[in-house]
């Protein structure tokens, strides 16, 4: 029975701890051994709590740290923990009881060594490109002249002041600067906020909206530039309505917002020199295009003048207008009275070439080649052929009747020849052969009776025989 | 032709124009009671481009922030 319970043994004086007592010995244990740790780890799974708190891994390929940030120490990071970054965290060990866990308490981060920073770097680069953020159609076009240029930029230092000089040399402008920190925790946030801002002026308000934003940054190292680097900054300029352009660091230095924004200069004085156009060059140019305009219409009128002195020179004087056709009228009314006596010539000369021609032997010529004409004519006209002709004919014509006399007269006696066969036929097949044979034929009133019965209604009979024919009753004739 | 007034135009646009008719008046070819109004255009053009770069005027101001970023005023600024 005693078995079940604790019962101390000699020899057995081992402590007994509650769990809390436990867990606040355990806590106190690691806090007080590791104190303030730096830890070199790849971020992994991050949880952003609706309470502000940040939960997220630190792990290399073996072991897991959970980490933890706190709402309040969350803004103070430098760097934002993303997953799969390479950073050395710094804070304190400890644990939570409550879960007989133990994390740590991450106060700094920082991106382990510039390799690092790199793959950040790119791999930022790429899902922004994805996502269409460098494509060329959707960069503005500078403004040919802006009336105010916002300047995003420390105002203390070397580039507001590059800036200002190029442009007081080119044409000077209205300039607004929105100061903000070019390096360190809270550069990003302020450019971003200072890009977003100016594009939350309204035109016509209490401050002038600018119609160009510059970002400018002087050079430094990856680290001092990494505020442009950063994703809220690249989205800023991508959503900016107005026209923008990135100068960070020198040449070499390509940092996130250069792909993003409008028009990246390589310097801050190259910006200033994309942002307006030579004042004086353009004086220039305007004096030449009036002074060419003024030349021209001069020109023009000029042209214009000589060109009508010229037609005028060309045109005749009036008076000199009738000396052709007076000229012609003068050889014309010389003709005149010798065409007239030419006219009857020639008419003449017609009238006896054609009279020429016309007298009686010429008339008795014809007469007499026409005789001579009729005469041959009429001797083919004689009258033997024609009597030659009647006799043909008769001679045809009585020949033809005879044979159709010869035709007529064989049809003839062709059809007598029938005919008496026919009743020689006729003689045999008669019943008057069967009377001389002894036969009777009896008839009544011409009506032939062939039976007793009929016979004795008859009122008279006539009996034919082969040589005449008798009467029996009826009246006589 | 349809034309924007002078001075609703950019300075750009009037400098393009302006370019436009000094090429049309020099080609020539334009009727003599035209090329007058056009000359006027001209001239009103060349002087809208130069009123502007007249008009060049340097004014640098900051901004000023409130303690959340916000913008509420300007003060000049001296950046030497």
């Amino acid at each position: 029975m005693s078995d079940l319970f604790d019962d101390p043994t000699p020899g057995q004086n081992t402590p007994v701890f509650t769990v809390s007592e436990l867990s606040g010995e355990v806590k106190r244990t690691l806090e007080g051994t590791f104190g303030r740790i730096r830890v070199r780890g790849e971020v992994g799974r991050i949880f952003k709590a609706r309470s502000g708190h940040l939960y997220y891994d630190v792990k290399d390929d073996k072991s897991v740290l959970a980490c933890t940030t706190w709402k309040g120490q969350v803004s103070k990071l430098a760097v934002v923990p993303e997953e799969g970054l390479e950073v050395i965290v710094t804070g304190r060990l400890t644990a939570f009881g409550a879960q007989s866990k133990y994390n740590m308490n991450v106060e700094e981060v920082a991106v382990a060594g510039q390799g690092a920073l790199m793959a950040l770097l790119e791999k930022r680069k790429k899902q922004l490109e994805a996502e269409g953020l460098f494509a060329p159609e959707r960069k503005q076009a500078l403004p040919y002249l802006p009336r105010f240029i916002g300047v995003v930029t420390s105002p203390s230092g070397a580039v507001i002041r590059d800036i200002l000089h190029r442009l007081r040399d080119r044409f000077p402008r209205k300039v607004l600067v929105w100061p903000v920190a070019v390096q360190g925790k809270n550069c990003a946030a302020e450019v971003a906020n200072a890009i977003n801002g100016f594009n939350g002026f309204t035109p016509g308000g209490a401050l002038p909206r600018p119609d160009l934003v510059i970002v400018a940054r002087g050079g430094g190292s990856v680290e001092d530039l990494w505020g442009f680097n950063e994703e809220i900054v690249a989205r800023a300029v991508a959503a900016s309505q107005i026209p923008l352009i990135s100068a960070v660091g020198h040449e070499t230095d390509t940092t996130l917002i250069d792909y993003v924004s409008d028009q990246r200069a390589p310097t801050p004085t190259a910006a200033a020199e994309l942002a307006v156009p030579v004042r004086l060059e353009l004086l220039a140019w305007t004096g030449e295009q009036g002074a060419r305009m003024t030349h021209a219409v001069g020109q023009s009128v000029q042209q214009r003048k000589q060109r009508l002195k010229d037609m005028s020179r060309a045109m005749p004087k009036p008076e000199r207008l009738l000396d052709d056709p007076r000229q012609k009228l003068d050889i014309l009314f010389d003709k005149l009275p010798n065409a007239l006596i030419r006219g009857v010539q020639n008419r003449r000369v017609q009238l006896s070439q054609k009279s020429a021609g016309l007298r009686p032997q010429a008339l008795q010529q014809l007469m007499a080649r026409r005789h001579d004409k009729l005469i041959s004519l009429s001797s083919q006209l004689n009258l033997r052929t024609t009597s030659q002709n009647l006799a043909l004919h008769k001679e045809r014509l009585e020949h033809l009747s005879k044979q159709l006399d010869g035709l007529h007269q064989q049809r003839i006696e062709k059809t007598r020849q029938q005919l008496d066969a026919a009743g020689r036929q006729l003689e045999i097949l008669s019943y008057r052969a069967t009377l001389d044979r002894g036969y009777a034929v009896v008839r009544d009133a011409g009506q032939l009776i062939t039976s007793k019965a009929t016979a004795a209604k008859a009122s008279a009979l006539e009996i034919e025989f082969s040589d005449g024919t008798i009467k029996l009753g009826g009246a006589e004739d | 032709m349809t034309q924007t007034p002078v001075e609703e135009m950019s300075f750009e646009l009037a400098m393009k124009e302006l370019e436009t008719v000094v090429g049309q008046l020099e080609r020539g070819d334009v009727a003599l009671d035209d090329s007058i109004a056009l000359y006027e255009r001209g001239a009103a053009l060349k002087k809208r481009c130069e009123d502007e770069l007249k008009r060049a005027e340097e004014k640098v101001a900051a901004i000023t922030l409130d303690a959340n970023g916000n913008a509420t005023g300007t003060t000049p600024l001296d950046a030497g």
